[in-house]
């Protein structure tokens, strides 16, 4: 699905991720954990095209990607759902929505009632919320809109970056539950997050970045019992 | 003052704040999608009238006015991505000084090819002279154009930003640009296409005016500071509270005429900008936390 070879990107002179490789296959969730400033969004940024790769290659389904504009990803398969709760805030939930098939939309003239109502299936609360306006939603609506939003583009890939931020514990399991439902319904994840131990447990594989590198990586269930990944990440102390 | 005065008064008002409000709107359009304010949207309205008073020695009235809009919309995309589109994260202040000197070209430009003469379009109905009685005051029926089509104009502009497809990924693009981009939409032709919009609304109205302000080279700047005044006062970016802005600053500018000399009447203007800058810088209904996010 997604394959990243010697990947490096940053800001201006800043040189974010080092040469970085990973690849994601069809069906399954991927994450990266890692602290703050490890260069986590900043890959999702540049395989969403916003920051252009200053050397390596992405390749999605077979094709590189490099040079591509972000609308085009998206066209192409690939949608992020930026962390932040990034909504279209003075537009309604609905509208929101709309603007997220957009891409269907124009390629095939696609019904938009059918699409939006597998939307509300997945997330019920964006239903009663329909003509409300995106701004006035709670923290974990927005969350919900915003992957809601991005579904809508019927991706072969979908990126989350950090949906649990700012959430309360409830509504993360809920996020998660809707995550792992996604891929048991043939979605691909790529799933970015701080909250190491839920993402774990529901991914796949997992890889660690710190400070621009992938340190360590391997199914969710070896790392989740990794000594480094257990102290760093998991807040448990190990025993020596 | 009488009753007529004061009907007078009013209907010149509300005339001259249609027009303003109309170009506060094509600032609001542009401000939108790209955060900058295009100081050369008083060139689009010149513009308008301009190519409108020359095809009609050629062509009739409507259809002189129709490819004025046209054209001026095309000036407008054609300014966009000759000065604007391939700047990479340019910095607000550099895009607004860029639009600065657009509208010293445009207005230089201008008094080459027309030369200095005050130009005007015939009036759309009748002459100089008819009147219609309306509120036992007599008006140019031209001054009934002038609200029409500003009134169209703004109910036409709700319905686009409303319903079409076009209309709300510019107001996705407005609302938050990264998560645009992230939808798909090209965020950089929604910023042509808010030029050749507010281009073209200003052509239009620069149109229905002329009858009654006449067209010159540099009759843009004027209007340029009246609308941004408006738009201001309004709060920037909110096209709904530009239409009451305008009027309320058309019926303050024609009122004080009967209090002070008429050559006070921009001064009137400029004072109530600043103290709108100094006092309520979000505007007369912005939000301050809003307007506090902003850059600009």
């Amino acid at each position: 699905m997604l394959k990243i070879k010697n990947l490096e990107a940053g800001y201006g002179k800043l040189r974010v991720l080092k040469r970085i490789s990973m690849h994601v296959d069809s069906g399954e969730i991927v994450t990266i954990i890692g602290a703050n400033g490890a260069g986590k969004t900043t890959l999702l940024y540049t395989i969403a095209g916003i920051i252009k790769a200053s050397a390596g290659d992405i390749a999605l389904l077979g094709n590189s990607i490099n040079q591509t504009k972000p609308e085009k990803i998206v066209a192409a398969g690939c949608s992020l759902v930026p962390e932040g709760r990034q909504v279209f805030s003075t537009l309604t939930v609905r509208e929101n929505l709309i603007l997220g098939g957009y891409v269907q939309y124009k390629k095939n003239k696609v019904n938009t009632a059918a699409e939006l109502q597998q939307i509300y299936d997945i997330f019920p609360v964006l239903q009663e919320r329909e003509s409300q306006l995106a701004g006035t939603l709670s923290g974990g609506e927005q969350q919900m809109l915003a992957m809601g939003r991005a579904l809508m583009a019927k991706p072969k890939l979908i990126m989350l970056d950090e949906p649990s931020t700012g959430l309360a514990p409830l509504i993360v399991k809920n996020i998660f539950q809707i995550i792992g439902k996604l891929r048991d319904t043939g979605n691909t994840v790529l799933l970015i997050e701080q909250n190491a131990k839920a993402a774990l447990a529901i991914a796949d594989r997992g890889y660690v970045l710190e400070t621009g590198k992938f340190i360590l990586q391997g199914p969710s269930e070896d790392l989740l019992v990794n000594r480094d990944v257990q102290r760093a990440y998991l807040g448990r102390e190990v025993g020596i | 003052m009488t009753s007529q005065l004061f009907f007078q008064y009013l209907f010149a008002g509300i005339t001259y704040g249609s027009i303003y409000a109309i170009v506060a709107i094509g600032f609001n359009i542009i401000y939108n999608t790209t955060g900058i304010i295009n100081f050369a949207q008083g060139e689009f309205v010149m513009l308008g009238g301009m190519i409108a008073i020359s095809l009609h020695t050629l062509l009739p009235l409507p259809l002189a006015i129709g490819l004025s809009v046209i054209i001026t919309m095309i000036i407008g995309a054609l300014i966009e991505i000759i000065f604007i589109r391939w700047l990479k994260n340019p910095s607000v202040l550099r895009m607004i000084i860029i639009t600065i000197g657009l509208s010293i070209l445009i207005r230089e430009a201008a008094l080459h090819i027309w030369g200095e003469g005050v130009r005007s379009l015939p009036y759309f109905n009748g002459n100089e002279i008819s009147t219609l009685r309306i509120l036992g005051t007599n008006i140019s029926p031209q001054v009934l154009w002038v609200i029409g089509v500003c009134s169209v104009i703004v109910a036409l502009l709700s319905l686009f930003f409303k319903f079409t497809s076009l209309g709300q990924e510019m107001r996705a693009c407005a609302a938050n640009r990264l998560a645009a981009t992230l939808c798909g939409i090209s965020t950089k032709n929604m910023v042509t296409f808010s030029f050749m919009l507010s281009a073209g609304i200003g052509a239009l109205a620069g149109c229905v005016v002329s009858p009654i302000t006449y067209t010159q080279y540099d009759g843009g700047t004027p209007l340029a500071i009246k609308g941004f005044t408006v738009a201001v006062l309004g709060g920037l970016g909110n096209s709904m509270a530009a239409v009451i802005a305008g009027i309320l600053l058309g019926i303050i500018e024609s009122f004080s005429v009967s209090i002070v000399p008429l050559a006070f009447q921009d001064a009137i203007s400029i004072a109530l900008l600043l103290t709108i800058l100094f006092v309520r810088p979000h505007g007369l209904f912005g939000s301050k936390e809003a307007a506090g996010l902003k850059e600009f």
